[in-house]
C-alpha cells in the first residue's frame, strides 16, 4: 500500500487528470471548476439584481456533483492515504520559506502559519486568505476559466486564448511569490 | 441517477490532486520558485494526455455517452481579458496556493480556514459579475 500513500508520481497524476477531463468530454460536458463559483453565486437568487448571474445554472448541477465528489476525494485521501513521506519539497524551497517565517512541511499539505486554525483569530490572516480568494474568483471569471478550464482543457485543444490566460497565471504567480510575499512576510 | 458518475469522477479528481500534492500550498510555492519539476510534470502530462484523447475523439468522430457527436467549443476570441484576468488569477493562486478545484478539495479534507478562501472566491466572482460590463474584454 506504500505506493498509494506516498506522493504520487507526476506522470501518473497528470495522466489521471487528463483522463478526468476526457471522461467529462465523453459525458458531453466540459472540465472546468471555477464555473461552479458562478453557479454557487447564482443559487442565492442574486440573478434578479445582477444579470451575469441570471442564467440556467441548474443545467450545471452535474458540475456541483463533481465538486461534491472532489470534497469526498479530498477527505478520503487525507484521512486514509497519507504518509509521513508526503510533501517532500526541495531543500532550497524550505530555506526560502524559512526566510519568510514559514516552517518546512513535515508531511503537512498546508503551512500552519497560513492555514492553521489559529489564523481565524487573526484579522490580518483572515484578510490574507480573503484577498487571495477574491483574486482567484475575480481573475478566473474575468479570464473565463482557471487551471482546469484553460491550462488543461484549453491547451489540450490548442486554444490560443487559453495560452494567453496561462501565461497570465504564471506572470501573476511569479509576481506574488517574488515581489509581494517579501513585502507581506517581512 | 445519472449523476453518480459525476460524483465518481469528482472523487477520483479529489484523490489524485491530493496525492499529487497539487492541493499543497508548498508545492505551488515550490513551482513558482522553479525548484521542482513536479507541478510542471503534472500539468504537462495532463495536457499531453488531453491532446492525444482529443485528437482520437476528433479523428475517429467518437460519440459521447448518449450517442451524440462530441463537439468541443472553441474559447471566445479576445486578448485583454485573458492576460489581465489570468494575471489576477495567478496572483491569487500563488498567494493561497489553491485554484478553484483544490479549494473545494481542501475544505472536504477538513481545512476550515480554506472556507475563508472560498468566501473570497465567491465575493470575487460576484464582484466580476457586478462590473463585467464596465471591464475591457
Amino acid at each position: 500500500m506504500e505506493f498509494i500513500s506516498s506522493t504520487w508520481h507526476w506522470s501518473i497524476s497528470g495522466f489521471l487528470i487528463g483522463l478526468v477531463m476526457l471522461s467529462l468530454i465523453y459525458f458531453g460536458k466540459v472540465f472546468g471548476m471555477s464555473s461552479n463559483l458562478r453557479s454557487l453565486c447564482s443559487m442565492t437568487g442574486i440573478g434578479k439584481k445582477v444579470p451575469f448571474f441570471d442564467w440556467d445554472w441548474k443545467s450545471q448541477r452535474w458540475n456541483l456533483v463533481v465538486v461534491a465528489g472532489t470534497m469526498l476525494g479530498g477527505y478520503f485521501a487525507t484521512h486514509y492515504l497519507s504518509a509521513d513521506s508526503n510533501v517532500a519539497i526541495n531543500q532550497m524551497t524550505i530555506q526560502k520559506l524559512q526566510s519568510i517565517g514559514i516552517e518546512s512541511p513535515e508531511s503537512k499539505l498546508l503551512p500552519k502559519e497560513l492555514f492553521g486554525n489559529d489564523v481565524l483569530k487573526s484579522p490580518k490572516m483572515i484578510l490574507f486568505l480573503l484577498i487571495g480568494g477574491i483574486l482567484i474568483g475575480f481573475g478566473s471569471r474575468y479570464a473565463g476559466g482557471c487551471t482546469s478550464g484553460h491550462a488543461i482543457s484549453g491547451l489540450s485543444n490548442f486554444q490560443l486564448p487559453s495560452l494567453k490566460a496561462v501565461v497570465g497565471f504564471f506572470v501573476g504567480g511569479l509576481i506574488m511569490v517574488n515581489f509581494i510575499f517579501p513585502l507581506i512576510f517581512k | 441517477m445519472n449523476l453518480i458518475k459525476y460524483l465518481i469522477v469528482g472523487f477520483v479528481f479529489g484523490v489524485v490532486l491530493t496525492k499529487a500534492e497539487a492541493v499543497s500550498w508548498y508545492r505551488i510555492y515550490e513551482m513558482f520558485q522553479f525548484d521542482s519539476f513536479h507541478m510542471y510534470g503534472i500539468i504537462m502530462t495532463a495536457i499531453a494526455t488531453g491532446v492525444v484523447g482529443i485528437q482520437i475523439i476528433k479523428r475517429y468522430k467518437i460519440n459521447d455517452i448518449k450517442g451524440l457527436p462530441i463537439e468541443i467549443l472553441d474559447k471566445e476570441k479576445g486578448t485583454f481579458r485573458y492576460w489581465i484576468g489570468g494575471l489576477f488569477f495567478g496572483l491569487g493562486w500563488a498567494m493561497v496556493g489553491a485554484c478553484p478545484g483544490p479549494i473545494f478539495i481542501l475544505i472536504g479534507a477538513g481545512f476550515i480556514s480554506v472556507g475563508v478562501v472560498l468566501i473570497g472566491a465567491l465575493l470575487g466572482t460576484f464582484f466580476y459579475g457586478l462590473i463585467k460590463e464596465k471591464l475591457p474584454h
